[in-house]
């Protein structure tokens, strides 16, 4: 419910500005606040400015010439990227995108399942199923990552796809942010008209709630896209086969062998330079679908 | 909250139905790596002569000994006054430039908010293993702008990566990565204060300042309190930018943090039962801090609001 709180609100806030629409003078920019969040833009695109140069850099340069200067290799240290080990980096990528994109989609339609019933029907025992749910996004990932390692290693499915992929596809928060969607978005009359109509539970579910529920669902997607992506604990522990790496850990064993090896360190910045790339640019691209006010909405009650 | 009146068959059983597959994962992935999380903490593995041959290492009941171990450990102990200090410097400093932040974008008449602001946030979309790949570089004499600067102005270098310092690097980090996110939920319910609260303070005479200090701060309290009960979770489990800053120094231990102790107990040491103990009392400490925090910060809410 805060969700459409904050959705009516925003106008309401955005007018503030429009009283102040004087003529365009200089003197009407608030110089200080500009200041502070140019400073806070230059701090934390700081490290991204530096390892989009760096990786410019040949080994030599790297060492020898001013960092902010561009050097001369970006193109062989692509190649070299390429090169290592007969292209694992991408290998690590297509294993981020697997492990990111298919877990999160999971993710989501157990979200939009669970919050569409917890949202929309009365039922014995509501709330205490999503007083449990909820209990696990508490749960600090050390206490069940290890046993969940030691299960799934009794079950044989420790470093395997899917011992990355399923402990992660139940996400408590998604519950949440689909259930607080779903109460705001679907209206109880259109679900109780599709019952009149004669329409199955789950027709109704997935023609006419589920088209209603898509711009909460995408922030549940991408919400969980890039938790999985970041993750790196849970594929720490459970795998071992550095063919079924994702990026992080991927890049992260470079680092280990490139501390002993100086001539890694190239490989290692242009590697996390073109890993960073994609999710800036789903970011760029997706952020006027993502609906922010939501997620923060659904922290805020 | 509306709801259907007429039931069916279908009706009754639908919500089950749609809740079977989160219950099933919940059982599986949650509940039962908890239950036998606690399991294993109360037990020990008993070797029965030289430990060969099949039956000779057996598990049996330990009580409350790998507890007693874990909490008198000194190595654990002072892995959680590290991360202790950590967070002290960390959690005030992330929440105090989000919401500066925060109501800097809120202000009127600010200029290039969309482009800060999405800058600001981008750090979110970085996973935590590279951003301390990143600043672990620019932390390297070697290779570091820092450290050019400072050679050209002929000051004294400091090393980052060690002792006092070594907090600093580490928490720059994860300052790093966490503002945008805290900041875009503090200034979305920033957002949500109708304009009609400020135009009486505007019409007194009141400076942004004071605006700012009287009027939005105390409104955006819920949203403070939680982002600080969620940084308190996030930052007693760091975890991967120390793991990750290791190869580059020695002065992180590969038991730096609690967490990363219990990693090592788990899968170097292989010694799962002491290991299921720490994280058990490392969860504990986890939610009594974060449940203490969010009661005090309450009831002192409750105490203003009877005021």
């Amino acid at each position: 419910m805060s969700s459409l709180a904050v959705r009516k609100a925003a106008p309401a806030a955005g007018t503030t500005p429009g009283t102040a629409q004087g003529p365009p003078l200089r003197r009407r920019i608030a110089f200080v606040p500009t200041l502070t969040l140019l400073l806070g833009a230059l701090y934390c695109l700081l490290p991204v400015a530096w390892v989009l140069i760096a990786a410019t850099k040949s080994g030599r340069e790297l060492f020898s010439t001013f960092t902010f200067l561009p050097g001369s290799g970006f193109t062989q240290n692509v190649k070299d990227l390429n090169a290592y080990r007969d292209g694992i980096y991408w290998k690590w990528m297509g294993n981020s995108a697997l492990y990111a994109g298919l877990g999160a989609l999971l993710s989501t339609a157990v979200s939009a399942l669970s919050g569409y019933a917890l949202a929309i029907y009365r039922f014995r025992g509501r709330e205490t199923v999503f007083g449990v749910l909820m209990a696990g996004v508490l749960m600090p990932p050390v206490i069940l990552a290890i046993p969940q390692y030691l299960l799934l290693a009794k079950a044989d499915l420790t470093d395997s796809y899917a011992s990355v992929l399923l402990p992660l596809v139940l996400s408590p928060y998604g519950v949440y942010l689909a259930r607080i969607y779903s109460s705001a978005a679907v209206p109880g009359d259109v679900v109780e008209a599709g019952r009149m109509d004669g329409a199955s539970e789950w027709r109704i579910f997935t023609r006419i709630a589920l088209p209603m529920m898509v711009p909460g669902l995408v922030t549940v997607f991408l919400f969980q896209f890039v938790a999985v992506w970041n993750n790196f604990l849970l594929p720490y522990i459970m795998l071992s086969d550095d063919e079924k790496f994702p990026i992080t850990l991927g890049l992260f064993t470079l680092l280990e062998q490139g501390s002993n090896t100086p001539a890694l360190y190239t490989l290692v910045i242009t590697g996390a330079l073109l890993a960073i790339v994609p999710l800036i640019a789903l970011f760029l691209v997706i952020q006027r679908f993502w609906s922010l006010d939501l997620l923060s909405g659904a922290v805020k009650s | 909250m509306t709801t259907a009146r007429r039931k069916s068959y279908g009706v009754k059983g639908a919500p089950y139905a749609f809740l079977l597959p989160a219950t099933i994962l919940f059982a599986l992935f949650f509940a039962l790596p908890i239950g036998y999380a606690l399991w294993l903490s109360l037990h020990k593995v008993q070797v029965k002569g030289l430990g060969l041959g099949s039956g000779a290492r057996k598990e049996v009941w330990a009580g409350l000994e790998n507890y007693k171990d874990a909490l008198s450990d000194s190595e654990l102990l002072s892995g959680a006054v590290r991360v202790v200090g950590y967070g002290a410097i960390v959690i005030p400093v992330m929440l105090g430039l989000a919401l500066l932040f925060a109501l800097m974008l809120d202000t009127d008449k600010v200029r290039l908010a969309p482009f800060t602001r999405l800058a600001i946030f981008l750090p979110y979309a970085i996973p935590g293993v590279v951003a301390a790949l990143l600043w672990g570089f620019l932390y390297l004499p070697d290779v570091s702008p820092f450290y050019f600067v400072l050679d050209k102005l002929g000051m004294p270098q400091p090393n980052l990566l060690d002792g006092g310092p070594l907090y600093l690097a580490l928490s720059n980090i994860a300052v790093w990565g966490g503002t945008g996110f805290n900041m875009i939920v503090i200034y979305t319910s920033l957002q949500a204060i109708p304009a009609e609260v400020y135009e009486a303070a505007k019409l007194d005479g009141a400076t942004p300042l004071q605006i700012a200090l009287k009027i939005k701060i105390p409104m955006v309290a819920p949203s403070l309190v939680l982002t600080f009960f969620f940084s308190i979770i996030a930052t007693l489990q760091v975890f991967s930018e120390p793991t990750t800053l290791k190869p580059l120094t020695n002065s992180v231990s590969t038991t730096w943090s609690p967490l990363m102790k219990v990693y090592q107990d788990a899968f170097r040491k292989g010694d799962i039962y002491s290991a299921a103990a720490e994280a058990a009392i490392i969860a504990v400490v986890t939610l009594v801090l974060s449940f203490g925090f969010l009661r005090a910060a309450n009831s002192r809410n409750k105490q203003e609001e009877a005021r």
